[in-house]
């Protein structure tokens, strides 16, 4: 009997032209030679074929050793700082680079509060432009409206820092500042000088910055929910909006915060547009006027001018720091928007 | 007519509308920074642009005149050896994910990738410093290039992935089928099927990069002067832009919105191009 193993190529009609055997084994070396001989050669695919495995194997080993890396790096590099600070570097509020004596407090302050402050004024607007685009758009329209939002994820955040500078300061100087001093100065959030620059004009620049991200995972989150939770509710007789605020935002609600995370990964880590416009000064003050600094923009700033060993070093600690915070920020963002999306392709991540 | 067995009251009606408005309100406040920010962009940035500003090297500081030609060759490159390391490991990287990664190791391939992706841009080019200027003694174009590079890697290879999924199984059965092995079916029909949607995921690799600056401070560094050397310091664009917006000088001023409206515009024109390349169909194997 002739065995014929399945998954080889072979063309038939060249295998049965060679001689015919009961013998298995025969049989298929016989065959593998005769394959060997037409264009295609088994061995040499089989060969090509781990090869060709091998090669994209090891561009995914590169994605893993990068990220390993980056790490090493760090963390190597900022040894000299942690073993001459110790934990002391996340609490303390000295940046003396003459008495090589640091703290990182008012970086990780600025970093919070301008990435929160971009939050809070993205998020409801991320919100409704998804629900606007998925619900409510006439269709003719939704293309040209979520180009637009992702053409403002195309600018380079060094223009946001031009246009933060020269047109959003002083338009906060000008007309948004005496207003909320006026009004809610008595919060203590609204006083003091008006720069324009500052706190509040790095928070505006960061919330533009991530609202298109914010936006377009909120709205793949949105889409994900089953037509029928819709339709049930409308069946029920609510109105659009009770629709949309029972059946799909209750739905998405894990997606939108996880979406709302992943903003906030890219605003802890944005740097150009907000060392333009933040002020650049290591102090932690309760206005938001006032001028501050976060870890990214200190690293930009400082970096290159860095003398002496415990310098460079705290800078490179400053960096871990703002490595690991995004690493589990990103990874608690993923595992929530997986949640909502479940088997759809994750084009949020990329 | 029977009656209607169901009327809304006011205040629910009212309430509806009210949100409806207000999330139509929200669509429209977001695109409002975009037609500010490109509007001033070319208002102001057509101002300082004349053939000088393309050609020319930068005078020296609070002098009239000079250019950026320097900072648009050296972005050109940066981009260009970026792309050297970024596009072949992304895609092999996505080829991977998509063919072979339907696994745990793929799992971990792809969390890695995503936290890659979510990694600051000035931490990677910490990295590259560490990595590259360290040994070398000095700041170099390498170094950025290898900092674009690895930031590519990731939008590149989940996009990849993604696009190769796409592709039908039952062509990757069809090819394999009449014995074309593994390999030659992965490249010579699934990439070519998914090759325009690959051409996409590069262009979003290169536009997430082409306007970084953060990672080019401390590796590229800039160069008042012409350098085409891989091992040398190099001017950007991005980089320059900012230098110039924080001189105290109006001419400065003027040349930073000026390279903004080259930088856009070479973004954009790249895109376009590609996009019309593989519209036209130039790109074989189109969908």
């Amino acid at each position: 009997m002739q065995t014929m193993p399945e998954h080889r190529p072979s063309r038939s009609s060249e295998v049965s032209d060679g001689p015919a055997t009961t013998d298995p084994v025969l049989a298929s070396s016989e065959k593998l030679e005769v394959v060997s001989k037409s264009r295609v050669g088994v061995r040499e695919n089989v060969f090509a074929d781990q090869v060709f495995r091998g090669i994209v194997v090891l561009c995914a080993l590169a994605v893993l050793a990068i990220v390993g890396l980056i790490f090493f790096e760090l963390v190597s590099q900022s040894h000299l700082s942690i073993s001459k600070f110790g934990f002391k570097f996340l609490v303390k509020q000295i940046w003396d680079p003459v008495a090589e004596d640091f703290g990182a407090l008012p970086f990780i302050y600025g970093t919070v509060v301008s990435s929160l402050l971009g939050l809070m004024i993205a998020v409801p607007l991320s919100i409704g432009t998804a629900l606007f685009l998925t619900e409510i758009c006439p269709r003719r329209l939704r293309a040209v409206l979520s180009l637009l939002v992702e053409l403002l994820a195309a600018i380079p955040s060094v223009i946001y820092g031009l246009w933060g500078i020269f047109v959003l300061a002083p338009f906060l100087r000008v007309y948004v500042q005496p207003f909320l001093a006026k009004y809610f100065g008595w919060t203590g959030l609204f006083s003091g000088p008006k720069y324009g620059w500052g706190m509040l004009a790095a928070g505006f620049i960061v919330a533009i910055m991530i609202l298109p991200i914010i936006a377009s995972i909120t709205r793949e989150v949105i889409t994900a929910v089953p037509r029928v939770q819709r339709e049930a509710a409308l069946a029920l007789g609510a109105t659009k909006w009770e629709m949309l605020r029972m059946a799909v935002l209750r739905n998405a609600r894990p997606g939108i915060f996880g979406a709302t995370i992943l903003g906030l990964g890219r605003a802890l880590g944005e740097t150009m547009a907000v060392t333009m416009v933040i002020g650049n000064r290591p102090e932690i003050a309760k206005s938001l006027f006032a001028p501050g600094y976060t870890l990214a923009s200190a690293i930009a700033n400082e970096f290159t001018e860095a003398v002496g060993n415990t310098y460079l070093s705290a800078l490179m600690e400053m960096a871990l720091v703002l490595f690991v915070i995004t690493l589990i920020v990103n990874a608690l963002a993923g595992l929530l928007v997986w949640s909502v999306t479940r088997g759809m392709p994750a084009r949020a991540l990329a | 007519m029977p009656k209607p067995l169901h009327t809304t009251s006011l205040r629910r009606r009212l309430s509806n509308w009210t949100a409806l408005g207000l999330i139509t309100l929200a669509a429209l406040i977001v695109t409002v920074p975009l037609f500010l920010i490109l509007g001033t962009v070319v208002v102001r940035g057509l101002g300082a642009l004349n053939w000088a500003f393309l050609t020319q090297i930068p005078k020296p500081i609070g002098e009239v005149g000079g250019g950026m030609g320097n900072a648009i060759a050296g972005s050109i490159l940066l981009l260009a050896y970026a792309s050297l390391i970024g596009v072949p490991l992304g895609i092999g990287a996505g080829v991977f994910l998509a063919e072979y990664g339907r696994n745990k190791f793929g799992n971990v391939v792809r969390f890695t990738a995503d936290a890659l992706n979510g990694v600051p841009s000035v931490v990677i080019g910490m990295t590259a410093w560490a990595l590259v200027v360290v040994p070398q003694k000095h700041f170099s174009m390498l170094a950025g290039s290898v900092a674009l590079g690895i930031m590519m890697i990731p939008v590149i290879s989940r996009t990849t992935e993604e696009v190769l999924l796409l592709v039908p199984q039952s062509i990757r059965e069809a090819a394999l089928g009449l014995g074309i092995p593994k390999w030659r079916t992965i490249l010579s029909v699934v990439l070519r099927t998914a090759s325009a949607g690959i051409v996409t995921s590069v262009m979003l690799a290169f536009a997430r990069i082409a306007g970084e600056s953060a990672p080019l401070m401390f590796t590229a560094f800039g160069n008042e002067f012409w350098s085409m050397n891989p091992g040398q310091p190099v001017a950007s664009l991005p980089l320059q832009i900012y230098k110039y917006a924080i001189q105290p000088y109006e001419q400065a001023h003027a040349q930073a919105w000026t390279a903004a409206w080259v930088l856009i515009s070479m973004i954009v024109a790249t895109v376009v191009f590609f996009r019309f390349i593989v519209g036209r169909g130039a790109i074989k194997g189109v969908s």
